[in-house]
Parts: structure tokens; sequence; C-alpha cells
């Protein structure tokens, strides 16, 4: 079943961005959650985390600009604010792992129902990418969140009751935003706590495998950027 | 004074025999020792077994060990997408394999520079990475046994050294290259640019000379 008023990853990273409190510490993984910084608040203060060794972390660099030794956990040369500070890689995971992070956003493949995360591998898959700082940042957490499309490319749901995906790590999420819902990880279960606009909390439930705690109010996602994802 | 200063890339790597296990520095492209790998190419020693971050890009940094298939073994946390011929060497099993979580590959660097054998660690609890490691509740949590991961040599690159050994590195490219000086037998470095004794600030030095073996001035080096 496909719904429509999907969100896109720009207003998946646009909804996550407001979970991030003034003057936090923030560790952004691959894919979506590399989009949040550009949906900051204004007003909102983030000290950015780069697991190669940068507090500090700015905007990518313009063309033409680019230090090619000040580049980020995906290669892509950026740029350091004022009050940026350089340091080894032991440092950058004692800050991940050592729980020194406030927040951490990390994509996903799978979560389960009690919050563990499988993000590095598709089972069966060759032998591309690998684990990198994911699963250092997934322990050392304080809190998780996790981005990711509700549902994956064969039409199946992500948010399931266990992981069938290589394990990153246990009970390490704390919350999921996708293109469907904002949802808590709670000791009792999962809760849904909004929906996006359009979308209606028994279609989330039909996405998703685990059964969803149902508050009695359970507002719209609040996305100003407009684009809604084009769908069928 | 003891001379750690060598003519050249080829000059420092000349002693690297078949089966030597070497640490290589650098992430994202910052702080690769592109010329000492260039040089263990040229030299053509075989059966090394590798400890780094990546697997190369393409043509670039490993990459150009793999291509010339020069190493049968490999401990890597994010071999890459773009790790092209260790790809394809894994595949036919030509090289093996050990994924370790990236601060788990520098922490258990730092045991081995700190001269400590083992640790306990929450990182892959539960995960395939714990297959075959003792596990016990530590203070109650989890923990798998993380052994120290010591080298026959490291190859990192700097931006500064004196002729001591003394270095300082440049912005991000710092990454893995100090814990790698501390964690093999041999250190090699790279660097921009050797400079007088004396004229480093011992308030900026990353490197303390101790951990320094060689040194090699390149310039500018960048990856292909």
């Amino acid at each position: 079943m496909a719904i429509k008023n999907r969100l896109t990853r720009e207003q998946i990273a646009e909804r996550a961005a407001l979970e991030l409190p003034d003057g936090a510490y923030v560790n952004l993984g691959w894919g979506i959650p590399n989009l949040i910084a550009g949906y900051v608040p204004k007003g909102v203060d983030i000290i950015f985390h780069s697991e190669n060794g940068i507090l500090g972390m700015g905007p990518r660099a313009k063309e033409g600009e680019e230090d090619f030794d000040i580049v980020d956990a995906m290669k892509a040369p950026v740029t350091v604010l004022p009050g940026a500070a350089f340091f080894s890689q032991v440092d950058a995971h004692m800050m991940t792992r050592g729980g020194h992070l406030d927040v951490s956003v990390l994509g996903g493949l799978q979560v389960s129902e009690r919050g563990d995360l499988a993000n590095w591998k598709v089972p069966g898959a060759n032998s591309s990418g690998g684990i990198g700082g994911a699963m250092d940042i997934a322990v050392g957490s304080r809190h998780l969140i996790v981005t990711m499309e509700h549902v994956n490319k064969f039409g199946e749901t992500k948010i399931v009751k266990i992981c069938t995906y290589p394990l990153t790590a246990l009970q390490c999420v704390k919350t999921i935003v996708t293109d469907l819902a904002v949802i808590d990880v709670l000791p009792e279960g999962l809760c849904l706590r909004e929906v996006a606009p359009g979308v209606t909390p028994e279609e989330v439930q039909s996405m998703t495998e685990p059964k969803l705690i149902l508050p009695r109010r359970i507002p719209d996602m609040p996305i100003s950027s407009r684009r809604l994802a084009q769908n069928s | 004074m003891k001379n750690k200063i060598y003519p050249s890339a080829d000059a420092a790597v000349a002693d690297i025999k078949d089966g030597t296990s070497v640490m290589f520095g650098g992430f994202g492209g910052a702080g690769f020792p592109h010329e000492l790998i260039r040089a263990v190419g040229r030299k053509g020693s075989r059966n090394l077994f590798a400890i780094s971050n990546n697997c190369g890009t393409n043509d670039s940094e490993l990459g150009v060990l793999f291509k010339n298939k020069q190493i049968h073994k490999v401990i890597a946390a994010f071999p890459g997408p773009q790790s092209i011929y260790f790809q394809q060497q894994v595949e036919t099993g030509e090289v093996e394999f050990e994924l370790v979580p990236q601060g788990i590959l520098c922490e258990r660097m730092r045991a081995a520079g700190a001269g400590i054998s083992a640790f306990y660690s929450p990182v892959g609890v539960g995960t395939e990475v714990a297959y075959g490691k003792e596990e016990r509740v530590v203070y109650g949590r989890r923990c798998i046994l993380e052994s120290a991961l010591l080298a026959d040599y490291a190859f990192i690159r700097a931006h500064r050294a004196d002729p001591l050994g003394n270095l300082t590195y440049r912005k991000a490219a710092r990454n893995f290259n100090p814990v790698m000086a501390t964690a093999a037998k041999i250190t090699v470095v790279e660097v921009q640019e050797i400079v007088p004794v004396g004229s480093l600030d011992p308030e900026t030095i990353v490197t303390p000379s101790v951990f320094v073996d060689r040194i090699v001035e390149v310039g500018k080096s960048r990856g292909n």
C-alpha cells in the first residue's frame, strides 16, 4: 500500500532539526542526517562534531575555496566556525563513545521496537561500505535520533519487532523521524508522537510492524518547507 | 644526534619486507601518506598486512597497493565505496578482511601505544563484531574484550617536523596519524616541511619526537 503525502528527505531533515536543543554538541551521520545542518532554526546554536576530528564544523566550503585538510566524515570539504577545534581520531571517538555529545543523528535500515539499530549493511550486499564510526556513536550517544524513510525500496517497513539486518547497536535509539511520523522509543514500546501532514495514525500503523502506542492527541509534524514528495 | 631524516620516501621504506604489518594514516582524503604509499608500491613488498581506516579510492591512497596486489590482509573500519580493487580481491578471497568499528580501531592502537594489552568495551555487543570475543558485564554494562593492535610500521603524514621528529599537523589532517605513531615499532612520517630544531613551539607539538623514527620531506603531496 502506498501512502500519499510522504515527506521528502529534506523535510525529514527539517523536522529532525527541531529536536536539537540550543547549545547542543551534535554528530550527524551520512544521508538524511547530513541535511539537518541546513535546517537549524534561527536562534539555535549547534556545535557540530565530525568524527574525523572537528568540533565547530561549518557549512560545506564554496567551490574554489576548499581546503582539503578540512573535510567532514563524508570526505566533503567543509568550513569551520569561530571557536572550532581540531583533534585526533582518538579524541573524536572519546567524544562519541564516552557520552560527551548531546545528540547524534544516524540513518537507519531497521529500527526495532526496543530501539535496536541496524544501519550499516544490507544482508547479502557485497563488502562495500562498512561500519565507520556508527557503532561507537550509537553505543555512546546520550540521545540518538534515527532519520530514515519509513519503508524501504522493496516496500518493507523499516520499523520492526526484531532487526533482521546486521546490527549496529542494541537498545540505543531514542527517537525515529521518518517521512510519515515522529516515533519515540519508550520502555513500554513505540509511541507515535506526530504524523506527517495528511497522514493518519492508522496509515503509520499499517507501515509499522510493532503495535504503536497512540496518545490521545497526535499533532502534525511542523513542516514549513513546501515541496511534498511526489509519489503514487 | 641520531639522524632520522631520510633523503626520499623510497629510502624510508627500503627495508619493508614481505609479510610486514603497516598502519596507514589518513581519513577522507586528508592526512594520507601518499608518497610513502607510492614508494611501497615501487618497492613491491608483498603479503602486507594493512591497518587503515579505509581501503583506497580507485587508484589513490591504499588503492595503489591493492591494485598491485601487495596486500593480503587488512583491518579497516570503512573500506569505502570507491575501494574497487579491495572489493574485487575480497570477493575472490585474495584479501582477508577484518572489519573494526572506527573508534575501537583507534582505541586498540592507543592501547598498544600505551602498553595496555586489552580492554573491555560496549561497542559491538550483540553485533557480528562480537563474534569470538569474550563478553562480560562491567559495572552493569555488557562489554566485549578488545585487544591492543600493534604494527611493525606506521606510515603517517604530518605538516611539519623538526629533525628530532616532533610533529605538528594541519587542521583535520591529524585524524589517525598521532595514534598510529604510538602503536608501531617503527614510525615513518612524511611531512610538508622539515624546520630547524627549536622552531616548533613546544606548546603546539602534537606528536613528541620519541614516537618518530624516520622523517621524509615531500612538500605538498596530494592523491591522484
